[in-house]
């Protein structure tokens, strides 16, 4: 590519450097995202429209894409890198300026299970939608999670496996909310390749999640629910 | 062809030179292999509706069918289709478990091992490394194998060649390799109560 073709983001104007924020994201340029970040927070733009309006328009972009087959785990994976890198300059400054929260997630692998890219996918999916989300990261006991309910207060716990193995630990931690009298204190949300709608009411869960951007919509119709229950009653 | 003792063997690609191995070595002149892409692994979603096509087409000509898929992944969906089907299929998780004994194998509680088999080593840049995006993006490797701890590469048959590739492939992942000769475990007794 000759000097003349490369993009200038600085010379976009607004739509016009998130629409290539778009593009970036999609081919998984993590500098590239990062410093159209940088600019678009220069020109005053709030940080949550940075997030809502740039990286995940860019990332729901790429998560339909997935979900037809057009894009695959890898470039899934590099958009989300990318994502994260604005993500990491976006997080303190949407704390400061008191961003609203949607609601509040634990999140973590079940017991037996490193398999962690589709949690951290759906974690980053969550923050970008204006969850709270505390990621326990892998091999979670039921222990684990009541504590991380207990002392973090969550509207939501998610749990995520990738093995037939390790997938009926999800129904043991379930068991034990409701043996604990707290099942109904939570939304709770499954998700996982060998895990399907079915499996997902069978163990109790509120819902079974095909991906990522799913995970999220699913997360939004149940806090509203939640939302809506608390007023009516 | 005589019908009434034909049996069909639907398996997966990745163990076609495996029961071909055995088939010839037990004289099991009966049985009858038809594999199904061995990259289905990567879309276990895809595999029950393989099979079932597959039994559909060609039942007829056949005493019986036997899968040799384990579960894969798919969430114990397969065997609830067999069960549909009135056929049988081999037990276990999947084909690391069952090359190594299924109950051996869930003894070992080995979580955070990454498992090759002859197939996969064969086969690694192919159904590993570029699937993964790993070639052209090798700094996904920590996002893909950044828990685990080790490589084990179980081992059907005893060839150095292959154990020096296996080696290779775990250099390549950045873990420690372990071998393990498990030859064809599970599968030889399973194929052989056909």
């Amino acid at each position: 590519m000759s000097d003349e073709d490369e993009i200038i983001l600085a010379d976009l104007d607004d739509e016009e450097l998130v629409q290539q924020m778009f593009d970036d994201l999609y081919d998984g340029l993590k500098e590239e995202i990062e410093e159209g970040v940088n600019i678009l927070l220069s020109r005053k733009w709030i940080p949550y429209d940075v997030l809502t309006k740039a990286l995940v328009g860019g990332m729901t972009i790429v998560g339909a894409d997935f979900r037809d087959g057009i894009l695959f785990v890898p470039e899934v994976l590099l958009a989300a890198n990318a994502m994260k890198g604005g993500m990491a300059i976006l997080k303190p400054l949407l704390a400061e300026t008191g961003a609203p929260r949607v609601g509040k997630m634990v999140i973590g692998t079940v017991k037996g299970d490193i398999h962690d890219i589709g949690k951290n996918l759906v974690g980053m999916m969550m923050e970008g939608a204006g969850f709270e989300v505390v990621d326990l990261g892998i091999n979670n006991s039921v222990e684990k999670y009541l504590e991380a309910m207990e002392t973090e207060g969550p509207d939501i716990l998610g749990m995520s496996a990738l093995l037939t193995t390790t997938m009926p630990y999800m129904k043991v931690v379930i068991d034990t909310m409701i043996e604990q009298g707290i099942r109904d204190d939570y939304i709770v949300l499954v998700g996982g390749a060998p895990l399907n709608e079915e499996f997902g009411k069978a163990i109790g869960a509120d819902a079974y999640c095909r991906d990522a951007a799913v995970a999220v919509e699913t997360a939004k119709e149940w806090m509203a629910r939640k939302h809506n229950n608390a007023k009516s009653a | 062809m005589n019908k009434t003792d034909q049996i069909l063997l639907i398996a997966c690609g990745a163990l076609a030179r495996e029961i071909l191995a055995l088939k010839a070595a037990n004289g099991w002149d009966h049985l009858h292999l038809h594999c199904l892409p061995a990259n289905l692994h990567h879309y276990p979603d895809k595999i029950t509706p393989a099979v079932e096509k597959m039994v559909a087409e060609r039942r007829d000509e056949f005493a019986d069918i036997f899968v040799v898929y384990a579960d894969c992944g798919t969430g114990g969906m397969l065997q609830a289709a067999c069960d549909r089907m009135g056929i049988r299929m081999i037990e276990g998780p999947h084909c690391y478990s069952f090359f190594e004994g299924n109950d051996t194998f869930a003894a070992l509680d080995e979580m955070t091992a990454f498992y090759l088999t002859d197939f996969s080593v064969r086969q690694f840049d192919a159904f590993i490394w570029k699937p993964l995006g790993l070639d052209r993006h090798p700094e996904l490797r920590d996002m893909y194998f950044g828990n685990y701890e080790k490589l084990v590469y179980q081992a059907q048959l005893d060839d150095p060649a292959l154990t020096k590739k296996a080696k290779a492939c775990a250099d390549k992942l950045r873990l420690p390799f372990e071998r393990r000769l498990t030859g064809y475990g599970d599968l030889s007794k399973a194929i052989s109560n056909n």
